[in-house]
């Protein structure tokens, strides 16, 4: 364990010194700036306000923005590494397979949430000093989403990045992830639903394995607890789980996706050649 | 002690260990040459338990390196051929190296100064940053430092001009004599004097082994 945390502290530092660090940083707090300069939390549109408008905009941004961020920057951390024989070195010394994967996956994990966490804190800080209320359980739920998005995108980043050997591999099977999660899914989806192909609920429930769609359902019904942004799908969402099961839902599920896929990759990590 | 049994290990259909069988005894300082591909380098990172092996077995004083890879490790001082860009600056690597090994970074920045190598004027920089000799004289300082009983150095003198090999070749006499070394290289001119024992790979086979009487080494 005390190696463990040793890696995990090595690679936080390391990554606080690269440029891609400075970059995610600059685009949550340069979000948060852009919000505070555009008036956003002065706002009334579609009947959000205040910071309930401000935490609408930033999930909208964080959706799109985040997983890909995570993706591309933690595939690296481990087919990188094996690739420019850094890997090779590293483990030489007498550190458990377990510690190094383990320590490498707790660095990361503070290093892409830290940043978000401390722009969605700036932002209702801001929030709060311009006179609104401070929505604590939103904010609260909202925390764990992001937390669990975190989560679900850093398991499938590390899984990529033990099980693909080369960097360039890595990083385009990441971007493909991104991009069927984030459009293709729908798109396929709903092509299938118009067609009348498969019945409705099925559809919806493929959709609601998509950790991208359960963060945003999710986020949205923080703010909209009937759903009415989202049609007639509320209907069903809501007459099947609840408002309060499907937020549960929305928090768990991508958690333990996450968890599913840091697994599958350390098992393949210490199964397999590790160069 | 290293005992490697009927060790098999292909990629992608090619069989880069063939068989391989060997025992390397406490003391034995080898030099482990062929041409590139004899396997040489795969049979160094089976050792290290980097690799499975298709069939046949590997053991390191007792132990095998895939399920006790942090027992066999403890052991080992591994120098790569080339200085990988390693992120971390000389402080964290120190400290990676001395909490995972309990050397203490003294001793390190001891062996260092034998080579002229100055730690602590550069403890902030990435390693990466250093040149190519000071690179190469820092994992030469840790793996002396670690003061294991089997050294595995691939070309550890490719980086370092000739007065900071002089100076790596006198380290490496005063070795203690019951620590094994496995030298691959291709130029065993300059590291004659430092071996009892010669391997020649090719094929994924080791088609010589051969002992050498060497009054210089212990």
């Amino acid at each position: 364990m005390k190696n463990l945390f040793l890696i995990a502290k090595l690679d936080i530092r390391e990554s606080m010194r690269s440029k891609w660090f400075f970059v995610y940083l600059l685009v949550f707090g340069g979000l948060m700036a852009l919000f505070f300069i555009t008036g956003i939390t002065d706002s009334v549109v579609m009947g959000f306000t205040g910071l309930s408008r401000l935490l609408l905009i930033y999930m909208q941004v964080t959706i799109v923005i985040l997983p890909i961020f995570i993706l591309i920057t933690t595939v690296k951390s481990i087919s990188g590494d094996r690739e420019s024989a850094i890997l090779e070195y590293m483990l030489s010394f007498a550190v458990s397979l377990r510690d190094y994967y383990w320590g490498k996956m707790l660095g990361r994990f503070f290093i892409v949430f830290f940043p978000v966490i401390l722009a969605l804190v700036l932002g209702v800080m801001w929030g709060v000093f311009k006179g609104g209320e401070l929505p604590w359980k939103m904010l609260f739920i909202y925390s764990a989403l992001l937390f669990s998005m975190c989560a679900v995108f850093l398991g499938i980043a590390f899984f990529i990045s033990t099980v693909v050997k080369s960097h360039d591999v890595a990083l385009g099977a990441s971007f493909v992830v991104w991009i069927t999660l984030l459009a293709f899914l729908d798109i396929a989806l709903i092509g299938l639903m118009l067609q009348n192909r498969w019945n409705d609920e099925f559809i919806i429930s493929l959709a609601l394995l998509n950790p991208m769609e359960v963060f945003r359902v999710g986020a949205i019904s923080l703010f909209d607890p009937e759903l009415t942004v989202m049609g007639p799908v509320a209907y069903f969402l809501l007459d099947t789980f609840g408002h309060k099961l499907f937020i549960a839902y929305s928090i768990l599920y991508p958690f333990g996706l996450g968890v599913i896929f840091a697994y599958l990759g350390y098992l393949y990590f210490i199964k397999k050649d590790l160069l | 002690m290293i005992v490697v049994k009927n060790a098999v290990k292909s990629f992608m259909g090619v069989k880069v260990l063939d068989n391989v069988s060997l025992k390397i005894n406490y003391g034995d300082k080898i030099a482990l040459m062929g041409p590139n591909g004899a396997g040489k380098t795969t049979l160094v990172r089976s050792i290290l338990g980097f690799y499975h092996l298709d069939s046949g077995d590997i053991e390191v004083n007792g132990f095998n390196p895939n399920k006790h890879r942090t027992k066999v490790l403890e052991n080992i001082s591994f120098i790569p051929q080339t200085p990988p860009p390693i992120k971390l600056n000389i402080e964290e690597l120190l400290e990676y190296v001395s909490k995972s090994s309990k050397v203490s970074p003294q001793t390190i920045e001891e062996e260092a100064r034998k080579m002229d190598l100055n730690i602590k004027k550069n403890l902030k920089k990435p390693f990466f940053k250093l040149s190519g000799g000071m690179k190469q004289k820092l994992l030469i300082a840790i793996a002396i430092a670690k003061n294991s009983n089997i050294l595995i150095f691939d070309e550890p003198t490719a980086n370092l001009d000739p007065k900071a090999r002089e100076k790596f070749y006198n380290l490496l006499k005063e070795l203690d004599k019951k620590t094994s070394a496995i030298y691959i290289t291709h130029r065993i001119e300059e590291i004659e004097g430092l071996v009892n024992r010669k391997i020649y790979m090719d094929l994924g086979k080791i088609v010589e082994d051969e002992k050498i009487v060497n009054q210089d080494v212990k």
